[in-house]
């Protein structure tokens, strides 16, 4: 097993220098989810115009993964529209469990490593699945 | 200089394994504990060769699957210094048995307005069947106040003990800050009230001489996996009078006296509390850990426990940027701790490279995460297997993982 695996430079960095990070001072919809196997929090705070995300802002606690992956996540979806970021979170979940996406994941590439490290999964997923949640929830 | 109490490859064919390279160092024994050779065979001698239900037939498998598992609890109950075998009820483990406490007790025993007395530093499992006994009941929780370094003082308890409480539980060990409770100080003013003292022993009995007698408690609740012995199998002991008032919670084969269509009336303890058919192995399993406990002396391990988790205490506290949770001294058997600016998870996960074996979370206590303001911790438990040179492992890949990163 070679830690550079999972450890991508760009997961290092993104995990220092997390981007987005903070809130928004009027969102539209905020989630959190909870990872109750480890504790892990997120909260995503999200401005919604007329279906297209024109800002977000993560914040919580948790280790790198699941702090780089909600960093990356941010970038990628600002300015799309919530259908294609359900496309993206729904082709994420399939390359960090091994699949192929069909859409560009940008820095979240960088997460590939993970499908070797099945523990691992849920830590770059919580993001996303928060993501999910913010979207099917009614409430804000 | 401490050594391993055992010959590790002799007798722990698992500690021969190599993960990542690394010759494994296993320090997640409070999750649970590696497994003797003489436990593996005790399980499968008895699949290869008396395997039948116990108590049913007459036929000679069935006598002797009975006999070997009756011999398991003798074992069990002089172990823990029982006063009888009828006292050791088999269950799958610490969670079930505190469960069955709490309905079988409970439930009857208490009315509203009662109270139960618990620290925050409880597993879950001695948490969540008090809150529902509660709010089944009526009763309230009264929490222990925590010294800072999350050790307990008798008078913090006597505080909180007064002519309502009917239950005062307690870990004996905690599973993360190592902390050796005052349970039989405890078990002293609970009875001044009336009250019952049930200990959560998942921790302790594994580490240290257990006598439920001297320390005149009510209920202790254990499991066999973080004791040598297999999953699936555990203890629940009761004092005698205590288990003939409670009620059964579990209905069914072999806990029964008489049944008709419409009622039923109960076996004799322990059968009464042993409904459907038990965990046989488990039980043969867990008396061949006890006997290989036993071979080793219980105090021997108590103090090598003990050694271990002081000295790795030192050790971690030393690293700079490293926070230790708990006492110094006294503790035993456990080490939490966080590496500043970086996650447990990321901890363990750079540890498992370096072929050692840790566990990362909030270990089943979030209450006591709570308490210590942190979202989870990574933890070092240790066992008779370990030695000095393995905290000497993990105080280098510590510093390791601190460079990966550059921390």
């Amino acid at each position: 097993m070679n830690l550079d695996d999972i450890y991508r430079e760009t997961i290092l960095d993104h995990n220092q220098s997390p981007r987005n990070y903070g809130h928004l001072e009027h969102p539209t919809k905020s989630v959190g989810l909870l990872n109750p196997t480890c504790g892990d929090q997120i909260q995503l705070e999200l401005a919604i115009n007329e279906g297209r995300i024109q800002d977000i802002r993560f914040s919580g606690q948790g280790c790198s993964i699941s702090m780089a992956s909600a960093s990356m996540l941010t970038e990628a979806i600002k300015g799309k529209t919530i259908d294609e970021a359900l496309a993206l979170t729904s082709n994420f979940k399939n390359f960090v469990t091994g699949g192929q996406s069909s859409v560009s994941l940008g820095d979240l590439e960088a997460l590939h490593g993970v499908s070797q490290f099945p523990s691992r999964v849920k830590c770059a997923t919580l993001a996303h699945n928060a993501l999910e949640k913010a979207m099917t929830d009614s409430a804000t | 200089m401490i050594t391993a109490l055992v010959d590790i490859t002799e007798d722990f064919p698992i500690l021969k394994r190599q993960i990542n390279g690394h010759r494994l160092t296993y320090l997640d024994s409070a999750a649970t504990s590696q497994k003797p050779q003489v436990v593996i065979d005790s399980i499968r001698r008895y699949y290869e060769i008396s395997n039948a239900n116990v108590l049913r037939s007459v036929h000679t498998l069935a006598e002797e699957a009975t006999v070997a598992m009756e011999e398991a609890r003798e074992k069990i109950a002089q172990f823990i210094n029982a006063s009888s075998p009828r006292e050791v009820i088999f269950t799958r483990g610490t969670t079930e048995s505190l469960n069955t406490i709490a309905r079988a007790w409970g439930d009857k025993f208490l009315e509203a307005g009662d109270e139960i007395v618990l620290s925050p530093m409880e597993h879950h499992s001695n948490i969540i069947p008090w809150q529902q006994l509660a709010k089944r009941v009526g009763a309230l929780l009264r929490y222990i106040d925590l010294n800072r370094d999350g050790t307990i003082s008798v008078d913090a308890v006597r505080h909180l003990i007064n002519d309502r409480t009917r239950i005062v539980t307690l870990s004996q060990v905690s599973n993360v800050l190592g902390t050796i409770n005052p349970i039989s100080q405890v078990a002293k003013l609970a009875h001044e009230v009336g009250a019952i003292m049930v200990v959560d022993g998942a921790q302790s009995v594994p580490h240290q001489p257990t006598d439920v007698q001297n320390s005149d408690i009510d209920f202790l609740a254990f499991s066999g996996h973080k004791m040598l012995g297999p999953t699936g199998i555990g203890v629940l002991w009761g004092k005698e009078a205590l288990l003939e008032a409670a009620d059964p919670v579990v209905f069914g084969g072999e806990m029964i006296a008489y049944v008709d269509r419409e009622d039923a009336t109960w076996a004799e303890l322990p059968a009464k509390f042993e409904g459907g058919t038990p965990h046989i192995a488990g039980a043969i399993g867990l008396g061949a850990a006890v006997d290989y406990l036993n071979s080793l002396g219980m105090s021997r391990i108590e103090e090598h426990s003990r050694g271990l988790a002081e000295e790795a205490y030192r050790k971690l506290a030393n690293i700079s940027g490293v926070t230790v949770y708990g006492p110094a001294y006294p503790r035993t058997s456990v080490v939490a701790f966080n590496i500043s600016g970086i996650h447990p998870h990321d901890v363990s996960q750079v540890l498992d490279a370096h072929g050692i074996a840790i566990r990362a979370g909030h270990h089943c206590a979030q209450p006591l995460m709570h308490w210590l303001d942190v979202g989870s911790t990574a933890r070092a438990s240790f066992y008779l297997y370990n030695s000095d040179r393995d905290i000497d492992v993990l105080v280098d890949a510590i510093e390791a993982t601190k460079r990966y990163f550059k921390r």
